[in-house]
């Protein structure tokens, strides 16, 4: 079993929040098929947010074929994600340190590099609608 | 399904003043709504039209589609918790829970007991010398404990601290959830409104400037920063709902359903603290709303 934590103030809607949570466990091995998420009201109780919220994030859950809802039972993990490869995320962990350092030796602030990295985040990614 | 609220050209006259006028809305049952307006917008007004306590002097309301206090049954679907939550302040909580039981036919009073033994609080002690979170749970466990099919809630938690807020809403959220009561709730506090709502009203001076559910709102609604244009043109599918313009920069606050692909905006998500602000800017005149397509002279 998972508990959930919302950061209100991260402009990520709570039930994405929610969702992006289960991903993180699954991909991280903390949720495997046949584990029970907590009950909607379990998680109201926890949080003290709209039981619609809830259910919203685990019908998307469901949708995606990671979840099933099992009337009366409660909603069960059915359903994999890759996990994260720890080697993969060394190599890219340790090229984006180099890649940092050549950016202030080429005189930039972290500022400017912020803006960088976020821009083009957001153009490899689409988000925001910015395609 | 009938609304959990719907006026038409409703009106409230305190002597020559108008708390409410030519109000026209329809708030959906089933849902947790928030109610949300500045100081003086009437929510206070309205929610007292809807429980009965006040009489219209223009138009009409019905709750849940009665006319409200009409009928006893009429008093029962509806549950009401007036603002800073009043009790009696001589009455223990046993006593209070005791009266309710009298005056509600459908009084649920293993659930009335089992919530006052989980809030620890005891039977023999008098309202009065509660502490204000205290209060406002004893007086949400008396509107809930008659079973209502709606609950009307006027400002529950502005007087409560951030920990006695939070055990309010937990509770609210939790009756929600196991009993699927409809809520409606006035507050200035958008942060909570944020996580317990799933529909939002806003009213300014006596009409509705805003209203829908929580996700869509926030989904469709984004802040356009870029370098300063005197004359904005935004495609057919946008809306602006505010903009700004500093020396060489130009905000827009934009309402689309469609992706935003001018790459000469960077585009940014709202909280629901900026899109009430901004529609509450909006309705009061501060800037008007530019329909879409239309060139905008500076």
């Amino acid at each position: 079993m998972i508990e959930f934590h919302l950061d209100s103030s991260s402009g990520v809607p709570t039930y994405a929040q929610l969702v992006q949570q289960v991903h993180q466990a699954l991909q991280l091995g903390m949720l495997e098929p046949g584990d029970r998420l907590p009950t909607a009201v379990q998680v109201v109780s926890s949080l003290a947010i709209n039981p619609n919220t809830v259910l919203k994030a685990y019908r998307d859950l469901e949708r995606e074929g990671l979840v099933r809802a099992r009337p009366g039972l409660g909603t069960f993990v059915v359903g994999q994600l890759p996990r994260t490869d720890p080697a993969a995320q060394a190599k890219f962990r340790k090229s984006m340190a180099s890649w940092l350092r050549s950016a202030r030796d080429a005189g930039l602030t972290a500022d400017e590099i912020e803006a960088i990295y976020h821009t083009t985040f957001r153009d490899a990614f689409g988000v925001e609608g910015v395609a | 399904m009938s609304a959990a609220i719907e006026t038409t050209g409703l009106g409230k006259r305190y002597g020559r003043r108008w708390a409410l006028s030519d109000c026209t809305l329809s708030i959906p049952d089933g849902r947790v709504v928030g109610l949300v307006g500045p100081n003086g917008a009437g929510k206070s007004t309205l929610l007292h039209l809807a429980v009965g306590l006040l009489a219209p002097d223009a138009g009409s309301i019905s709750v849940l589609g009665g006319a409200p206090a009409s009928t006893p049954e009429q008093l029962q679907r509806v549950g009401f918790l007036a603002q800073e939550s009043p009790t009696y302040a001589r009455m223990t909580v046993a006593q209070h829970l005791r009266m309710g039981q009298w005056l509600n036919p459908t009084w649920d009073a293993e659930f009335a007991a089992s919530r006052i033994d989980e809030l620890g609080l005891d039977p023999a002690q008098r309202s009065g010398t509660l502490s204000g979170g205290q209060r406002a749970q004893l007086a949400l466990t008396l509107a809930v404990a008659k079973r209502p099919e709606l609950l009307i809630l006027d400002e529950p938690v502005a007087a409560l601290d951030p920990l006695a807020r939070w055990e309010f809403l937990q509770t609210l959220m939790t009756v929600v959830a196991t009993q699927g009561v409809g809520v409606v709730l006035s507050s200035h506090l958008i942060a909570d409104l944020e996580r317990a709502c799933d529909y939002l009203v806003v009213v300014v001076g006596g009409r509705v400037a805003l209203t829908g559910e929580v996700d869509e709102l926030l989904a469709s609604h984004h802040r356009l920063t870029g370098a300063r244009r005197d004359s904005v043109r935004v495609p057919a599918d946008q809306t602006v709902i505010t903009e700004s313009h500093a020396e060489k920069q130009t905000t827009l606050l934009v309402r689309t359903d469609k992706p935003i692909i001018d790459p000469a905006w960077t585009v940014s998500s709202l909280s629901l603290d900026d899109l009430v602000l901004a529609y509450m800017r909006q309705a009061r005149g501060d800037r008007p709303a530019k329909n879409a397509g239309l060139a905008v002279a500076r």
